[in-house]
């Protein structure tokens, strides 16, 4: 069985753990065990974007200092925000010299240096993409929802800049269209999928969050979707809790279901469940009873 | 608005800041607007992203200050992968947010957020909102 080193982050122990257990179902369906990294800490959730921050790197690197120790290449990450923290962390550590130095002089208690070429931090997409195979993907799949139309929603994390993209367009991204409909399943037209959510202006600028989610998920709805599926626990939220408030308001909103992408293709290739629906506002129950994806 | 333009403006210290903190050359903007566009905020900020820049170009950083732009940005960088001048708005934004903050001054005071609030956010929402928004 294949083993892979893997950071949860903060978020998927709480109210994002519907992430975690189904992809951790998903992948020993895959043939691929998860294996957390020891002593992991909190990626810091956004990447310092001022040049003269060091300290906001030094958390990054000590979690790729332990995925180094596991004697493993790759850092398998399920949540954007992590992905883009970690990935442009280790991306500075390789192409800075003076600052790799530098944050290396504040690791005085660990017993190795990361250099920045020791670890490839990747994202479940491209993970599921280069090292399993999509194919061997969409052959697992047992259960095959004809009319289930998904929106596929990027963000931001896991797009911009680009030099960490997990597609080769940040503008357009593909890379989920290209595995759900291999697996069967039909991603609506959706002009919103790489348009920000909000991000963390949740917790002091309410309206502007509400008036995204009106519009990410309006686009979705208008364009046929039944659910929207996502890979980020902060745009989860955002688009998934706002939408009783947004409903109250705007006449004709339809509420859609928000999932993780390994709530859905943990579903597909046979699972019995999606975890647990109470962390859901919009309960996906009714449209995968519809769909025949649970019973 | 009253504007004094001399080179001198261009010399003070918030503006050489801004350029050392970013990195970014924001004299190369040619005001296409481009990250105006694209700005998922820019609908809620009194100024929009371009005319920060502008207000940059010409030295006028506390007018930039007084607004709440710098606030209402998300950092979602679209504006950085889009400008066809390569300026790194979102950076920009980081380092006029970063001029404040260091003055041990809070955009966002974590007490006021609710326990209501505490218990429903999600802890990336919170660390991401405190890492940005307090000093």
């Amino acid at each position: 069985m294949e083993v892979v080193s893997y950071m949860p982050g903060c978020t998927l122990k709480t109210s994002g753990r519907n992430f975690e257990k189904s992809a951790i179902t998903l992948f020993d369906i895959l043939g691929v065990t998860m294996e957390e990294l020891d002593r992991w800490v909190c990626c810091g959730t956004t990447y310092s974007l001022s040049s003269d921050n060091i300290m906001n790197q030094l958390a990054p690197v000590r979690t790729l200092l332990r995925a180094k120790e596991t004697g493993r290449r790759e850092l398998l990450v399920l949540c954007s925000m992590c992905y883009n923290t970690l990935r442009r962390a280790q991306s500075l550590v390789l192409h800075d010299k003076e600052k790799r130095d530098k944050i290396n002089e504040f690791m005085y208690r660990e017993k190795t240096t990361f250099d920045g070429d020791e670890i490839r931090v990747v994202h479940l997409l491209n993970y599921l993409k280069d090292s399993v195979g999509f194919e061997r993907v969409a052959k697992r799949v047992v259960k095959k929802p004809s009319d289930l139309k998904i929106a596929l929603y990027y963000g931001c994390m896991l797009l911009r800049p680009h030099e960490v993209s997990v597609d080769e367009s940040s503008e357009d991204p593909t890379i989920m269209e290209e595995l759900f409909s291999l697996c069967g399943v039909t991603p609506v037209y959706f002009p919103f999928k790489t348009e920000c959510c909000g991000s963390y202006q949740t917790v002091n600028q309410r309206d502007m969050v509400l008036s995204r989610a009106e519009r990410i998920v309006g686009s979705a709805a208008k364009n046929g979707a039944d659910m929207i599926v996502v890979s980020c626990p902060l745009c989860c939220h955002n688009l998934d809790s706002s939408q009783q408030r947004v409903a109250d308001t705007v006449r004709g909103f339809r509420k859609i279901p928000v999932m993780y992408i390994s709530q859905l293709l943990a579903l597909l290739v046979g699972a019995d469940d999606a975890g647990d629906y109470r962390l859901h506002s919009v309960d996906p129950r009714p449209v995968l009873k519809e769909k025949g994806l649970i019973g | 608005m009253n504007v004094t333009l001399s080179s001198s403006e261009l010399k003070k210290e918030g503006i050489e800041k801004t350029a050392q903190l970013s990195g970014a050359n924001f004299f190369s903007c040619y005001q296409c607007g481009k990250c105006t566009a694209g700005c998922p905020a820019s609908e809620f900020m009194d100024i929009p992203p371009h005319e920060v820049i502008r207000l940059l170009q010409i030295g006028q950083i506390e007018e930039i200050l007084e607004k709440n732009s710098i606030w209402i940005c998300a950092s979602c960088i679209t504006c950085a992968v889009r400008c066809p001048k390569g300026v790194d708005l979102a950076k920009i934004m980081e380092a006029l947010r970063q001029i404040v903050l260091r003055k041990n001054v809070n955009y966002v005071h974590p007490s006021s957020v609710s326990k209501e609030e505490l218990r429903t956010l999600p802890q990336i929402a919170l660390i991401a909102n405190f890492r940005k928004l307090t000093g």
